[in-house]
């Protein structure tokens, strides 16, 4: 299966634009989802920058998983008190993330909305999530034992890659 | 008797003290604090991590200052916290430490934080769940005698990593009673683990433990020679107890000798920084002027203790 | 009841002999080795074959617990680990529960053992009452009462001049004093050996200096008043050097050492294993060599267990606040087996350090010997066979020893008190 994320960038990006107001800001999950939220900022030039999350302290799995190895900080540095979010993240799979940076962003304040936004939906949902903006859905769930997995190269250049484990 | 702290992967089980706790765990326990220094910043200062665990704060001897800071660290974690002060409960009826240990157990605990007047108190319970088949539950060595104090070391290490970057270039001093700090022992420990080249110690040969000079650091007793070009001044505590007598003659001469004032940090380097580890002692180890100075970064230590110690119980809760 | 042991290899170090013959015995008293006496029809035949036959064993040092701390062990108890241990005499410091200082206790406690029939026992009394150093206790009396020498037990006297009133007196008597070196102020609030460990553990020290300052104060006071001093439990390579000093200066101390600290060293501690707190401190591995010359070359007159029962709730506490002290009645042998072997030292040597070197430390002439006439202590064992030292496999009370998981060479097959078989295995 061959993906042009770049392309698929530009799919999203023209999704949300006529969806913008003046209060919305970009969340990106780290770390691909992050990449996407600083792309989709140049796109539609979307201010403030895009916060960052990583969702390693709220994961349902720390329980049997322990901490994750290399948990980074968690910016979002503005107000999301009232304002319309945009959470983004490269890859839907099973929900559990967007559960996670759900929550998390609620610890931040009460936005007035939030929306996902997403470069593949890959099927495979254990939890009622939906994307609002999603550039690709997969005709068939892809199996467990794929991965589907955001790179950026030196020069800042998307790729989306097919990996089986 | 082993260290049971690893368990047979090499993973942390319990934190009872740094010496002999590798580079790369005490790196990766810097490594996960980092993100939660964050936490402080939110509007709602908690992270669910911990949510649903009971978290027994075991002091055997008084620290309001050490157990707030542990019950801060875990109720940002969402823990349940129990606070015991047990010098002043179960053992003057004549209970035993492991009895005290195995009615708690017996409360679904899952976490201890012990702060024990004698050495090896937090190791003698690690030992005994283990032998008890109790791996499960997590101790943490808020404070043994003279032996360990680990948070302090690890949010030492945080605090000189965060102003100076690295560990590979740097000279320490840290100064004052040796003998009887469970923080210069650990302290010790780390710096040495993180590859420091020059650890200096500074004070008066009553307040140094035997084979000291082999413990991997360089001795002096004149203050102003043991500070000449240092990057970071690591100030101890002197115990009331300690400041007349036959250590020292009195508090006065202490801080006449090796009591840190601005003459004297200005031999160390010119960004060198001024830590200690509370509660201060104006006058006596450090003047105003410098606990109050520019270089001082003892306020910053606390708030980085903080982040380390909720680092600790979610790296072994976790585990 | 006449018994032969046969085909044994018997080693009597106080007479110097290391041969295999038959030993036999009657009416509690050997009488005769080799040749069987005209006449002589033994009841029961121990074969002996492949196995070593020594006098019973002395333990100069053996705390029964008895009065006072009869949680800890019972002179019941305690008797069975004697026997099994191949222990056939004790000698019991006096730090009981009240101290040794009466002649009532004394004698009540040589009535419960005599009573048991077991291994002899022999109080070493208070020298002073309550051990607290301030009054002599009536030495006279207690040695009509059963006691052979007087001792602090490990509570140091602080007063000096007590001290040398206390010597005095019992050299009026000519009695053995028997002195723990410890400076009381140098060995106050300490738990471990003032060294590089303890250091690192965080474990408050005790110095050498606190057996060296002591041993100097000993030593002189012992020349003014003359009084008989033996030296209980040396820890050290320099406290070794006073006393060699001391000797060859012509003075009549005498000496021993613990199985412990000829074994081990305050590296045992590890991380912070209580069954290593011990009194003195373990030191470190030079002065543990220097004790185990010492003791090979005969400054050091004799080994002994310093048996120290003691209950696991008071052993599983912080290093600090546990309580000192490792059992050892029935490691003794092993522990001089391993000695001798690891150091290549004859077995008639080293067992002289636990028979009859014992016996002269204490004053006993009808044991420690294997001559025609001497009681019938005897014990047998296998040279070939190991000792696991295990909680299971110990009968004292005590399970605290340091050795516990360790295979020790030798195991006693039999003991003989007075010509009566008190153990077999």
């Amino acid at each position: 299966m061959q993906f042009d994320a770049e392309a698929l960038c530009l799919q999203l990006a023209g999704q949300i634009r006529p969806h913008l107001k003046p209060s919305t800001v970009l969340i990106g999950i780290r770390t691909g989802g992050l990449w996407l939220a600083e792309r989709l900022h140049e796109l539609l030039g979307i201010q403030p920058s895009p916060g960052a999350i990583d969702t390693s302290f709220y994961r349902d799995d720390y329980g049997a998983k322990g901490l994750h190895a290399h948990p980074q900080r968690t910016e979002i540095p503005f107000s999301i008190e009232n304002s319309h979010v945009i959470l983004v993240d490269d890859v839907l799979y099973t929900g559990r993330t967007t559960r996670a940076a759900l929550n998390e962003i609620f610890d931040f304040g009460r936005p007035a909305c939030v929306e996902l936004a997403v470069l593949v939906d890959r099927g495979g949902r254990e939890l009622p999530v939906a994307a609002r903006y999603c550039a690709l859905t997969l005709p068939e769930p892809l199996p467990s034992t794929q991965t589907l997995q955001l790179e950026r190269a030196a020069d800042g250049v998307l790729d989306l890659r097919l990996i089986d484990a | 008797m082993h260290n049971p702290q690893l368990n047979k992967h090499g993973e942390l089980q319990h934190l009872l003290t740094l010496d002999g706790l590798p580079r790369d765990v005490i790196a990766s326990i810097l490594d996960h604090a980092a993100p939660f220094t964050e936490v402080a910043e939110r509007e709602v200062k908690k992270l669910p991590l911990l949510r649903g665990k009971s978290i027994f704060n075991l002091f055997f001897e008084n620290s309001t200052r050490t157990r707030t800071t542990f019950e801060i660290a875990a109720k940002r974690l969402s823990a349940d916290v129990v606070n015991l002060n047990v010098s002043t409960s179960s053992t003057s009826k004549g209970e035993s430490l492991l009895d005290t240990v195995d009615n708690l157990c017996a409360m679904q605990a899952d976490m201890f934080v012990v702060r024990h007047a004698a050495s090896g108190a937090p190791v003698l319970i690690a030992q005994h769940l283990q032998a008890n088949g109790r791996e499960h539950i997590h101790v943490v060595n808020a404070g043994d005698g003279r032996h360990a104090h680990p948070t302090q070391g690890l949010l030492d290490m945080y605090t000189i990593r965060h102003y100076k970057g690295d560990f590979g270039n740097l000279t320490v001093a840290i100064v004052g009673d040796v003998l009887h700090s469970r923080v210069a022992r650990s302290q010790i420990a780390a710096l040495t683990a993180l590859g420091v080249p020059e650890i200096r110690v500074i004070g008066p040969k009553t307040l140094f433990p035997t084979g000291i000079d082999k413990m991997g650091v360089r001795v002096f007793h004149d203050m102003r020679e043991g500070l000449r070009g240092v990057d970071v001044v690591m100030m101890l505590r002197l115990q009331n107890e300690r400041m007349n007598g036959a250590l020292l003659p009195t508090p006065q001469e202490f801080f006449k000798v090796w009591g840190l004032t601005a003459e004297k940090l200005a031999l160390a380097k010119p960004d060198a920084i001024v830590m200690h580890p509370g509660p201060l002692n104006r006058g006596i180890e450090i003047d105003s002027s410098v606990a109050d100075g520019a270089q001082a970064v003892i306020l910053p230590q606390v708030t980085f203790g903080i982040a380390v110690r909720m680092a600790v119980m979610s790296m072994l809760a976790g585990q | 009841m006449k018994i032969r042991i046969s085909n044994g290899r018997v080693i009597d170090p106080a007479n110097q002999t290391d041969r295999i013959e038959d030993v036999f015995i009657a009416e509690g008293k050997i009488v005769a080795r080799g040749t069987s006496p005209a006449g002589f029809a033994a009841e029961r035949i121990l074969d002996a074959d492949g196995l070593i036959v020594i006098p019973g064993l002395i333990d100069i040092a053996a705390r029964l617990r008895e009065p006072g701390f009869e949680y800890r062990a019972t002179l019941e108890s305690e008797m069975e680990a004697a026997m099994a241990g191949g222990v056939t005499s004790l000698a019991i410091p006096p730090d009981t529960d009240p101290v040794l200082d009466e002649p009532g206790l004394v004698e009540m406690l040589c009535y419960r053992a005599k009573k048991l029939n077991c291994a002899h026992v022999y109080p070493i009394g208070a020298l002073t009452l309550g051990l607290a150093g301030e009054r002599l206790s009536e030495m006279a009396e207690l040695v009509e009462a059963g006691c052979v020498a007087f001792s602090q037990a490990n509570v140091p006297i602080v007063d000096n001049m007590v001290l040398m009133r206390a010597m005095q007196y019992a050299a009026t008597f000519d009695f053995r004093v028997w002195l723990q070196p410890l400076a009381p102020f140098l060995s106050r609030g300490g738990y471990a050996h003032d060294g590089e460990l303890a250091s690192r553990l965080g474990i408050p020290g005790i110095p050498v200096a606190a057996e060296t300052v002591a041993l100097f104060t000993y030593l002189q006071l012992a020349r003014i008043t003359g009084a008989r001093l033996h030296i209980t439990r040396l820890s050290s390579a320099q406290g070794l050097e006073l006393i060699k000093a001391a000797r060859a200066d012509g003075m009549n101390v005498t000496c021993d050492v613990s199985i412990n600290h000829l074994h081990l060293c305050d590296l045992d501690i590890g991380y912070f294993n209580t069954h290593c707190h011990l009194v003195p401190p373990l030191r470190s591995q030079l002065d543990r060599d220097a004790l185990s010359n010492g003791l090979a070359e005969g400054h050091i007159d004799a080994l002994c267990s310093d048996h120290t029962p003691v209950d696991d709730d008071s052993k599983q506490k912080p290093f600090s606040e546990s309580e000192p002290g490792a059992t050892g009645l029935e490691l003794l042998l092993p522990l001089t087996l391993k000695w001798a072997n690891d150091n290549g030292i004859a077995l008639t040597t080293a067992l002289a350090r636990i028979t009859a070197n014992a016996a002269r430390l204490v004053g006993i002439t009808k044991a420690g010997h294997l001559s025609p006439g001497a009681r019938a202590d005897i014990c047998i064992f296998d040279p070939a066979a190991r000792t696991h030292v295990s909680r299971e496999k110990l009968k004292s009370q005590g399970k605290n020893t340091p050795f516990l998981g360790l295979d020790l060479p030798g195991a006693v097959r039999y003991t003989l008190v007075e010509g009566r078989l008190m153990f077999e295995r």
